[in-house]
């Protein structure tokens, strides 16, 4: 529990940007209750596509506090297109770097980020392409390939850690299994 | 800063009086109580009384006393011991709220070793369904083993009628009393349970001293093969200084058993009652009524558990959490969730287990950090709002 960096431990302690704000234009909410963790983002766009203001609300664990406000100040004046670009290793690397375990509070700040974007732009997010593998939390085969890819991933544990999937009843741990094996076996 | 210490069902602090019963072992007398010589002898002299001492705690007899180096491994040797005793029945019965020190078992026993494991599930408020136990008792049945109290919520089980149904059939039954000992009375032998286990880090002995108790007639065989130590039941030059520590802890836990019962369970009532008064949306976990006295399992709609032992923690309050977040599962623990509490407030769960050191002032530094926090919380949580869920 006390692996947290200080500046993990700071951003719990003093969370910067929380709570709603007032005229947001745009909002990007992801996670949910069973979960056990849940960001509610909310920016102001102004007519250039620069994040003006950026606050969040946050249900979860002390990473996931830190991960939120992280990305409030990491995004205040970006503008959209660069923000887009943001990425879960960029929340990490700002509060020097989270517990593996926790790595899914980043991916959990980078996927409001892009929710709100998308709600700022009026598109929506499509259904998600994929089959689901984890029902728990929702995630896809396709999803877990790209994860496996990006970051390496070697084991359950590793796409627990990143993706959640596969930590709430289990019963899609063999499935997971197959995905990352299949990953292996395509090199 | 002054530590409020309240995660007895975690581990417990060490005696003073403990210790000193066990400094001259850890010293000068570091005889072999096997030995001949009257040196190592006189270790042995202690070691009986000390065997004694435990067997007064749970009424036994000395030498149905087994010592063991933790809960963890009476709980395996119970288990591996039934199964040797009866190779031929490939059934075990347990409930689905059991403590990983034999959970993990089962599930290697089911894995590797073909056994079928019946998990026996409990209602909301953490008690056993006693008819889906009665009817899953059959020929085949190797061990009954059921906690007598759960580590997380304190919910106790009818280990006496339980106990009793098992003899009437004729299936052997251990129970993991490990956190009941020294919070309960416990008789084995009004009770007629074949074996019990208990842990000596949970009553205020040091960690790494356990105890199986063997009921007088059961064909127990050693876990841990090797000398004669233990009437042959467990190999191993004794942990002499722990044991002697753990003597003393049950002569002091039959003394303690009353405060525990009153000014103990005052000091857990007030603390619950002034949450639940004072903390909007917060529920207890587990029955009101059979619970260990020491314990509270309370849940916080719309927090999260880490973060609130975070903050408590700044403040010198030691608590634990139901939600396993560490482990890479965001689920909260398997007992809230066997026990179908809400995710609303599983999630921000704590676990407060007091001992005779605590005090009503500390009580109140909880009560004072704890609605703050809450506070704190919920202003940047998603699911509250205006003084609710949402
Ligand atoms: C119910 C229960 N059983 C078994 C154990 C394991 O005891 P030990 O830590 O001595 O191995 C514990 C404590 O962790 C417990 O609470
Ligand atoms: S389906 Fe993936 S953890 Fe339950």
């Amino acid at each position: 529990m006390w692996d947290y960096t200080d500046k993990v431990k700071d951003h719990f302690l003093n969370p910067r940007n929380t709570g709603e704000l007032e005229g947001a234009n745009a909002i990007g909410e992801t996670g949910s209750l069973n979960c056990g963790d849940a960001l509610k983002l909310f920016l102001k766009v102004n007519e250039n596509e620069r994040i003006v203001d950026a606050t969040f609300m946050t249900f979860g664990c002390a990473s996931a506090v830190a991960s939120s406000s992280a990305l409030t100040e990491i995004i205040k004046g970006m503008t959209l297109d660069d923000a887009a670009k943001l990425t879960n290793d960029d929340i990490s690397d700002y509060l020097g770097g989270l517990p593996k375990a926790k790595m899914h509070c980043s991916v959990m700040g980078q996927s409001a980020l892009k929710k709100a974007i998308a709600d700022y732009r009026g598109v929506q997010i499509l259904e998600k392409p994929g089959q689901i593998v984890c029902e728990c939390f929702d995630v896809t085969d396709l999803e877990i390939i790209d994860a496996v890819k990006a970051n390496n991933l070697e084991s359950t544990d590793d796409v627990t850690n990143y993706l959640k999937a596969g930590g709430g009843c289990g019963q899609c741990l063999e499935r997971i299994e197959e995905v990352i094996e299949s990953v292996k076996a395509k090199g | 800063m002054k530590i409020v210490y309240t995660d007895n069902n975690a581990t417990t602090k060490v005696a003073d009086e403990v210790i000193n019963e066990m400094l001259p072992y850890l010293g000068q007398l570091y005889g072999n109580p096997s030995s001949m010589h009257t040196f190592g002898g006189q270790v042995d002299k202690k070691v009986t009384q000390a065997r004694q001492r435990v067997a007064d705690l749970i009424n036994a007899d000395p030498e149905e006393i087994v010592f063991t180096s933790c809960g963890t491994e009476s709980d395996n040797s119970a288990i591996y011991s039934a199964i040797n005793a009866f190779p031929d029945k490939k059934h075990i019965i347990t409930s689905n709220v059991e403590h990983p020190a034999i959970n993990n078992l089962y599930k290697e026993l089911e894995k590797t070793k073909g056994y079928e494991v019946t998990f026996v599930p409990v209602d909301k408020k953490g008690l056993l369904d006693l008819d889906l136990l009665y009817n899953s008792m059959s020929q085949n049945t190797a061990i009954i083993s059921l906690m007598w109290a759960n580590n997380e919520t304190g919910v106790l089980f009818p280990i006496e009628d339980i106990a009793k149904k098992a003899n009437e059939k004729g299936i052997l039954f251990h129970t993991d009393a490990v956190q009941a000992t020294a919070k309960v009375p416990i008789d084995v032998k009004k009770t007629g349970v074949d074996m019990l286990s208990l842990s000596g880090h949970k009553i205020h002995a040091p960690k790494g001293i356990g105890v199986l108790y063997v009921k007088k007639g059961f064909k127990f065989s050693p876990f841990l093969i090797g000398g004669h130590q233990e009437g042959g039941r467990r190999g191993g030059t004794e942990n002499t200084v722990s044991i002697i520590g753990l003597g003393k802890a049950c002569e002091m836990a039959k003394e303690n058993l009353p405060i525990m019962n009153s000014t103990v369970k005052e000091l857990r009532d007030y603390l619950q009652n002034q949450l639940l008064e004072k903390i909007p949306g917060s529920s207890v976990n587990g029955d009101l009524e059979q619970r260990l006295p020491n314990t509270l399992s309370i849940g916080f709609d719309a927090v999260e558990g880490e973060s609130i032992l975070l903050l408590l923690d700044r403040q010198g309050i030691c608590a634990s959490s139901g939600s396993a977040c560490t482990s890479g599962s965001l689920d909260p623990s398997h007992v809230l969730m066997a026990m179908e509490v809400p995710f609303k407030s599983a999630h921000g769960s704590i676990r407060f287990s007091l001992s005779h050191y605590n005090t009503k002032e500390e009580m109140d530094h909880i009560i004072a950090t704890l609605v703050p926090t809450i506070q704190k919380l919920r202003d940047m949580s998603p699911f509250w709002k205006d003084g609710k869920m949402i």
